[in-house]
């Protein structure tokens, strides 16, 4: 009895008590967000596959855009507004991806986002930054991406799509009148791949003899390469990625079909290179958006590389690890122009902005915002050439970027 | 038989139980401001659903299926394509996608009723592989491995309101409606002579044939009724989400749904949706911490297998009936 | 579409069998004698494959990794076993398949910790190495190993389970495991083993598959599908359904690569559906299993 007497009462001192406190603690904590609201910090969401197999690329990725934030913080541009990387699991699953964009959206609320790996997620992402009108940097190949379909003003695209990476690939590789035998990952991917590949093999003017479409996620090969080796071809262009192409270049070597043709991929990858090892990989040359070795012709590969090193003791940056630096960097550049985070302006900073961050010079085109830039191609050494543990490629050949790599704006669909 | 056994008896006199609905739509009311994101709670909303669909055949009928993604998949992908190829408007797709999902599981279940235990599993498993791999190949109709994408709803007109679906409060509450919708339908299901009929097949099926039920069609309609369920949730996750991903119909899914219905506890009404909660808050809290969180969830759903069958409501209500 | 390139199909058919054979042969073990339906088994596969690199990395050697890995995950079995399903005999079947499913993310995470989302390196044994000129084409001088060891392997499987006291008790305890113990066998010491041999076969075939395939913490993800179609199709449980359909499954696999080559993985799951619906207790299994 006495207790409930006394709980009256102290209950209501008790909630006085705790009014007055909020109200003091909201002030206190109040003050320097009001204060901060002139220089608040810029948000940039960043999805990634940190779970599952491409952590490796993911982690990567995360640490070189982690380096582009921290140059910027440092170098104190934008009335010293700092930036902040708001980085987020998207387990290589698409809705995932769309579930950790819509938080990023809607409670963290991040200026832009950047990232993605794989073209099922970055097109998930896309759909939810652009129904929304929040910028999204792509980071990983497409071509669906630049098409009208899928594009909007507020998506931009940073890597390389499979019809550059094809033609720069193809026209290092194929001569007039090679025949060519294809391997293909039947997914879209692998159809954009093939399709750059036959668009750029009529110009040169070779011929395809078999083209076998193999399941995506494929373990086993070896049922593919009768028809191939029948064929005798010239030249076995594997378009796939990840594990597929580590698992069918390692297969394929074994049933000594390289000492008949020459391997050559759209994409040729460091972290399956390091899969795989250098015995199966030599001699096959492919397309890439980065290497590290570019620092002995381009100045700001070495300024990049040296920078990643010194925050990353002393472990060089990767293909897809570049990306991250190279998406990142540039919004910060378009931000600093557009002088602040407000969407349309940094937009069209965006679309005007001129860079050359890592790899040379690069540049937005403005119907698809696809980035014209340089493909590297690559051609993986051999044990006994390799001067450390990761000297994988020698860089065959590194054309200027430009926008004839691209298919033309009203193929993709976008009005003249 | 059965470890995760839920009372047949005495179900009308419990107040829990009478007033269940208006209970859950009391506690999910509150859900979106209680968890850290509203994303989050939609997609507990989603995947409470489909874990209760789910558990009309697993929990309540005791048959172990291992491809309910086919008809979640179903359920999300003719949702995308009425609204983005063929204009359909946002209310009736979740229509036309439930009864997509119930066709299809009219047929799966009908394949597979005449296989019992582990058998049904795997036959389950297989046709919905199937399911998959149609799904892939069926590429201008689904976008393949790139998803299903252009169906966004982003405003809705609702008697004369217009208000925007891309706001995420409003869009909860959306969801929140069909959600109790179909709950409300599955308790109806539940409390009814066919609800008696599926936990008498669970408990002891060669006594349920000897009283008379015809068990393969009380089976084969628990299957569809099932189906159904899951196919809304589906449908309400393209809605949500804006994409339908390929991986919505692979095994995966299929094990994330079995792995919720267990945890939280099948054969109970709220276990479900409590499964839904505790895994989708564990893996986000999990996964802040590391990247390795499959491991740490993987390893407590061991443990539940082990020492709580009954799932964390399961038990629960165990403790509290002092059984 | 000459003789020559059939011949070369059905060859690299029948080598795909015999990989098919070896990733099944613990599953189907493993449920025909315990009715225990192994979801963790492609985690298991890939963990001896990681065995087999760890040990020819200390050793040097890959004969020594093929003898002592399948032993060392063997026993890891054993311990999956004793603590984790038998504590599940008695309830409902469909607890080992929880269980194990949830075990099958534990082991994948867990190879993820000690190893790296990498794939990592795993070359063909040097006296392996090399193309066989057969007459009708080049085939690889490991993959006919492979084969070896199957026939091998399953050769010595039937002696035991046909010629040995140990066996006919096996046999005896999967017809009647109650009989059994009435008759004084400790059936639960004899499902230890048995799933220990499972798995130690397994791991075996992980090992044997770690040259052909990249080493990586999800390689075991296609197995497991593989495993069941192989022992859906051969029947529940028995070894001769297992060898049978394995072959049928790599055979049927690669002559729909010939023609129609995007298909083969759909060919697998048509198989088995196809089989699930006509005949489900299989090519081999003994009628009343799956209906």
């Amino acid at each position: 009895m006495t207790e409930r007497k006394t709980t009256r009462y102290t209950l209501s001192r008790r909630h006085m008590t705790a009014a007055l406190g909020a109200a003091a603690g909201l002030g206190v904590i109040g003050m320097p967000w009001v204060a901060r609201a002139q220089a608040e910090t810029i948000r940039i969401g960043f999805p990634t596959p940190l779970t599952g197999p491409f952590g490796a690329e993911a982690k990567d990725q995360v640490k070189s855009a982690e380096l582009a934030v921290k140059q910027f913080n440092d170098a104190g541009e934008l009335n010293g507004r700092k930036a902040e990387l708001f980085v987020r699991d998207d387990k290589l699953n698409a809705g995932e991806a769309a579930t950790r964009t819509l938080e990023l959206i809607e409670k963290d609320k991040v200026h832009a986002v950047v990232g993605a790996l794989s073209a099922a997620i970055q097109l998930a992402v896309n759909e939810v930054t652009r129904a929304r009108g929040v910028l999204y940097i792509s980071i990983s190949q497409s071509d669906s991406i630049n098409e009208v379909k899928d594009s909007s003003r507020f998506t931009f695209h940073e890597a390389l799509n499979p019809h550059m990476t094809t033609a720069a690939v193809v026209k290092q590789t194929f001569k007039k009148g090679m025949k060519i035998a294809y391997l293909v990952a039947d997914y879209a991917y692998g159809h954009e791949m093939l399709r750059g590949c036959k668009r750029a093999q009529t110009a040169i003017g070779a011929e395809s003899v078999v083209e076998i479409l193999h399941p995506f996620g494929a373990p086993d090969y070896s049922t593919f390469f009768p028809r191939i080796n029948a064929a005798k071809p010239d030249i076995l262009c594997i378009c796939n990625f990840g594990r597929d192409q580590a698992n069918s270049i390692k297969q394929a070597v074994e049933f000594g079909m390289k000492q008949q043709m020459k391997f050559v991929v759209p994409v040729l990858l460091h972290n399956q290179r390091l899969a795989v090892g250098p015995d199966a990989f030599e001699g096959v040359i492919g397309g890439a958006n980065y290497y590290w070795g570019l620092e002995d012709t381009i100045p700001s590969a070495k300024a990049f590389n040296d920078a990643f090193r010194a925050a990353n003791n002393g472990a060089a940056p990767t293909d897809y690890g570049a990306y991250g630096y190279t998406a990142v960097r540039s919004l910060l550049q378009a931000m600093t122009i557009a002088g602040g985070t407000e969407t349309d302006k940094v937009i069209t900073a965006l679309e005007n902005l001129k860079y050359d961050i890592a790899k040379g010079p690069q540049s937005y085109r403005k119907c698809d915002h696809q980035s014209i830039q340089s493909v590297l191609v690559l051609e993986s050494k051999k044990k006994s050439d390799m001067k450390n543990d990761v000297d994988f490629f020698r860089v065959v050949a590194s054309d200027v970027g430009s926008e004839a790599l691209l298919r033309t704006c009203s193929e993709l669909g976008f009005p003249a | 038989m059965s470890a995760r056994a839920g009372s047949i008896i005495d179900k009308s006199k419990d107040f829990a139980t009478a007033w269940r609905i208006p209970l859950s739509l009391v506690a999910l009311c509150a859900l979106p401001w209680v968890l850290p994101t509203q994303a989050l709670a939609v997609n507990v909303l989603i995947y409470g659903l489909f874990a209760v669909g789910y558990n009309l055949l697993f929990g309540y009928t005791g048959l172990l299926s291992f491809g309910h993604a086919a008809f979640f998949g179903v359920g999300a992908y003719v949702t995308g394509i009425a609204i983005g190829r063929f204009g359909v408007p946002w209310f009736a797709a979740p229509a036309l996608a439930v009864i997509a999902a119930g066709l299809l599981a009219a047929v799966i279940g009908g394949l597979s009723i005449r296989t019992r235990g582990i058998y049904f599993a795997m036959v389950t498993l297989a046709l919905a592989q199937l399911v998959y791999y149609v799904g892939l190949q069926a590429s201008s109709w689904t976008g393949g491995e790139n998803g299903l994408r252009g169906f966004t709803v982003s405003t809705i007109n609702f008697f004369g309101f217009r208000f925007s679906f891309l706001d995420p409060v409003n869009k909860y509450y959306v969801i929140l409606a069909f959600a109790i919708a179909a709950l409300w339908f599955v308790s109806r299901i539940l409390n009814s002579y066919f609800g008696a009929a599926i936990e008498a097949i669970r408990e002891n099926e060669a006594r349920a044939r000897a009283c008379g039920y015809d068990v393969e069609r009380t089976k084969l309609l628990s299957f569809i009724l099932s189906g159904l369920v899951t196919g809304l949730a589906g449908a309400l996750s393209a809605l949500h989400l804006t994409i339908v991903p390929l991986d919505t119909l692979h095994y995966q899914t299929s094990g994330l749904v079995v792995m919720m219905t267990l945890l939280g506890g099948a054969g109970s009404f709220f276990g479900p949706f409590v499964g839904a909660l505790a895994f989708l808050l564990m893996e986000d809290v999990f996964s802040q911490w590391t990247s390795h969180w499959q491991l740490f969830v993987g390893a407590i759903f061991i443990l539940f297998v082990i020492f709580l069958p009954k799932g964390i409501w399961g038990t629960a209500l165990a403790i509290r009936g002092g059984k | 579409m000459d003789a020559q390139l059939v011949a070369m199909q059905l060859l690299s058919g029948v080598s795909l069998g015999a990989v098919l054979i070896m990733t099944a042969l613990g599953f189907t073990i493993i449920f025909g004698m315990l009715r225990v339906v192994n979801f963790a088994h492609g985690a298991l596969f890939m963990i001896g494959a990681y065995a087999g690199l760890f040990i020819a990395e200390r050793t040097g050697s890959f004969w020594w990794a093929l003898l002592l890995a399948p032993i060392g995950v063997g026993v890891l079995g054993l311990v999956i076993e004793r603590l984790l399903i038998r504590p599940l005999y008695g309830r409902s079947p469909d607890d080992p398949i929880l269980l194990t499913f949830g075990l099958g993310y534990v082991l994948v995470e867990g190879v993820r910790m000690l190893f790296g989302s990498d794939g990592v390196p795993f070359s063909t044994p040097p006296a392996l190495v090399g193309v066989v000129n057969l007459g009708i084409g080049f085939f690889p001088l490991y993959r006919l190993f492979v084969i070896g060891v199957v026939v091998f392997i399953l050769v010595l499987l039937w002696l035991a389970l046909e010629k040995t006291k140990f066996g006919l008790v096996v046999r005896a305890g999967a017809r009647d495991p109650q009989i059994m113990q009435v008759l004084g066998v400790d059936i639960r010491r004899l499902w230890l083993i048995i799933f220990g041999i499972g798995i130690g076969l397994t791991a075996l075939g992980g090992l044997l598959a770690a040259p052909m395939r990249s080493v990586s913490p999800e390689m075991g993800t296609i197995v497991l599908a593989e495993a069941f179609v192989v022992t859906v199709v051969g029947g529940m449980g028995s070894l001769i359904g297992a060898v049978a359909a394995g072959l049928l499954v790599g055979i049927v696999v690669s002559m729909t690569s010939l023609f129609a080559p995007e298909m083969a993985t759909i060919a697998m799951f048509a198989l088995m559906a196809l089989v699930l619906l006509i005949r489900p207790q299989g090519l081999f299994g003994r009628a009343g299993q799956g209906a």
